[in-house]
Order: structure tokens, then C-alpha cells, then sequence
């Protein structure tokens, strides 16, 4: 019976999809682009000093939806950290390691932190950003606590970072919304030479505040997952 | 391959399968972690299909990365954009969800719908 009626769901499903784009066998699109798409790849480089469009869209003409997802992040990392709310009994079986996956672990670290850093301080030049190099750093840190039983994690330092760059966010927003700029996230610093890492104004300043917030968060989370039974 | 199937066909299949399997996987396994594995692949799907909106043939990354591109020759980076979100708002959901998942595993000892009361369906 649960498979009659997926199996119907489902068919009904692809017979929408068909209708909604159209039907499946489509010839690709030549020029037929969304005006808004247009407007903002002829007008971005010049107004946001970013090579990037996408990271334009992202950090400044979506910028308040940017922190709604930054939001959003920190309220699942703040439910995950409830659930996982350790009973107080430590987690007995010790997973013993062999010494080549610890010590590679140990030399892994610092080059994936240096990676993470690259993505983020190359947001508005390549594909990156914040979010990404914030993942990569949270990942060494999830690869150090997978090999090592015994780890300084400094939960608090942590948690002071990412309100701070939570804050920042928020602060660098309220600073162009009092600069000559009058609105929310409103780009107040000069732009510099495009293409370059110095430039785009305040575009690589929040995906550094993001960065730290999405790598903290992570980090608290993974080592959440650890601590709990 | 020459002109048969033009690539926005190729995504458009991708997408609808991935969604397909994802919400397969989702109506009928009984495992949670499985579950929860279904609604990833359907998200993926979701996400591809969004990307491919924004598709133009023969067209580059919207990047300046050289003097000299055009702004003619680039895809459209609203989609790419909004996929961003979404890839982060799945990230988000699937934690969360399997945070829970482990809390129920506590709670009753069983990963199976079937056996968890007011799980059924």
C-alpha cells in the first residue's frame, strides 16, 4: 500500500515537473536571461568593486538575506548544542588511534586552516567565501577531535567568537546605514583597484566575519557530537 | 551526443531524478538515517534544477576575472546566488535533524518508524 501510493506520489510529481519546465527535452537557453540578472552583471563591478557577481549579490544586494542565513545557522547549531547537551557521564570507550593517523592529522590542521583562510580572503575574486572556507576550517578542526582523544578545545573562546563576529556583522551594517550611504549593509569603504585582494570595500570584511562565525559554529557543533554519549 | 541532447535536457533529467530518488527514499525506508539521506538527495536535485535556470550556452561564470569579458557572455548569477542559501539552509536542516535522530536513539533504542509509536505512517 506505501508503495502504490509513493509510487503514485511520485508520478505525479515528475508529470509537474514535465508541465512546469516546460517538458523535459528543452534546447538550451542563447540569451533569454532574467533582466535582473542582466542589470546586476552590467552594473556590479562598478558599483561593488567586486570580480565576482555572484559575491555582489550575496554580501550586498542580498546582504540582509545573508544574515537571515547566518541566523538561521546559528539557531541549528544552537538546537544541535541543546540536544546534544552532555548527561554528564563522559563517554567511556576509548578509540585508540593508530600514531600515523594521529600525527597526519596533527600536519593536516595547519594547511587545511591555511586553505580555509585563502577561501575566505578570496571571496570576492574566485568562487568562495565565507561560508565555504568557514566549512574547510571547521573541518580540520573535525578532523583533529576524530583522531585525538584528549583535545584543548577552548568551548568558551569559541563561543565568544562567533557573538563577535556575529556583532561585527551586524555593526558593519549599522555603520553604512549611518554613513553617506543612509541604508542597511551600504558599502562605505573605498573600493581599490578591481581584481585585487584589497578591494570591494566591505565585501571582504563580512566574508571574514562570516568565515569566523560558520567555523566556530561548526567547530562547537562537531565537538558537541563528540562530547555527548 | 552532437545536438541530440542539448545540456539544459541533461540537467533537467539529473535534477528530476535526483528529486525523485530523494522523495522515494523519503516515502518508503523506514530507517531515519535514511530519511534523512532522502531528503539530502532531493535537496541536491532542487539545487541543481535552480542552477540550470540561470544556464546560457556556451556562456562563463559571472566572474571578471580578465580584462575584457562580457558582461553578454556570462550566465546569470541570481540563481547561483539563492543556491548558496539553500545549500547552507540544507546544511542546517540535515544537522539538525540528525541531532534529534540521536536523541530519539537514546530515547528508545531503535532507528525504525515502524517500531517508534507515533512515528507510523
Amino acid at each position: 500500500m506505501r508503495k502504490v501510493i509513493s509510487f503514485l506520489l511520485l508520478a505525479g510529481f515528475v508529470f509537474y515537473f514535465a508541465t512546469l519546465t516546460g517538458g523535459l527535452l528543452i534546447p538550451d537557453s542563447s540569451a533569454d536571461r532574467s533582466s535582473v540578472g542582466l542589470d546586476i552583471l552590467s552594473r556590479s563591478a562598478d558599483e561593488t568593486g567586486s570580480a565576482n557577481a555572484v559575491t555582489s549579490v550575496v554580501v550586498l544586494y542580498r546582504g540582509f538575506d545573508t544574515l537571515g542565513e547566518v541566523t538561521v545557522l546559528f539557531l541549528a547549531a544552537l538546537g544541535i548544542s541543546v540536544f546534544m547537551k552532555s548527561t554528564g557521564e563522559k563517554r567511556k570507550k576509548v578509540l585508540d588511534q593508530s600514531f600515523i593517523l594521529k600525527t597526519g592529522s596533527r600536519l593536516l590542521f595547519p594547511l587545511m586552516f591555511l586553505f580555509g583562510m585563502y577561501i575566505i580572503a578570496h571571496g570576492h575574486l574566485s568562487p568562495g567565501g565565507g561560508f565555504p572556507g568557514g566549512v574547510i576550517i571547521a573541518t580540520g578542526f573535525f578532523v583533529i577531535l576524530l583522531t585525538s582523544e584528549s583535545v584543548n578545545f577552548n568551548k568558551t573562546l569559541m563561543s565568544v567568537l562567533e557573538g563577535l563576529a556575529g556583532l561585527s556583522f551586524i555593526g558593519l551594517g549599522v555603520v553604512g546605514l549611518l554613513g553617506p550611504g543612509n541604508s542597511f549593509l551600504q558599502n562605505f569603504l573605498p573600493l581599490g583597484t578591481f581584481n585585487t585582494v584589497f578591494s570591494a570595500g566591505i565585501i571582504p570584511l563580512i566574508y571574514a566575519v562570516v568565515g569566523i562565525k560558520v567555523g566556530a559554529e561548526l567547530s562547537s557543533v562537531v565537538y558537541a557530537m563528540k562530547e555527548s554519549k | 551526443m552532437n545536438g541530440v541532447l542539448s545540456i539544459s535536457t541533461v540537467l533537467n533529467f539529473g535534477s528530476a531524478g535526483l528529486i525523485v530518488l530523494g522523495l522515494y527514499i523519503v516515502f518508503t525506508q523506514k530507517n531515519l538515517i535514511k530519511m534523512v539521506i532522502g531528503i539530502d538527495i532531493a535537496e541536491t536535485g532542487v539545487n541543481v534544477l535552480l542552477v540550470s535556470t540561470g544556464y546560457i550556452k556556451g556562456n562563463t561564470a559571472p566572474i571578471f576575472s580578465k580584462a575584457g569579458l562580457q558582461v553578454s557572455s556570462m550566465v546569470d548569477p541570481v540563481p547561483q546566488a539563492l543556491v548558496l542559501t539553500s545549500i547552507v539552509i540544507g546544511f542546517g536542516v540535515s544537522a539538525l535533524a540528525l541531532a534529534m535522530i540521536i536523541k530519539l536513539y537514546e530515547k528508545t533504542g531503535t532507528l525504525d518508524t515502524s517500531k517508534i509509536r507515533g512515528l507510523k505512517w
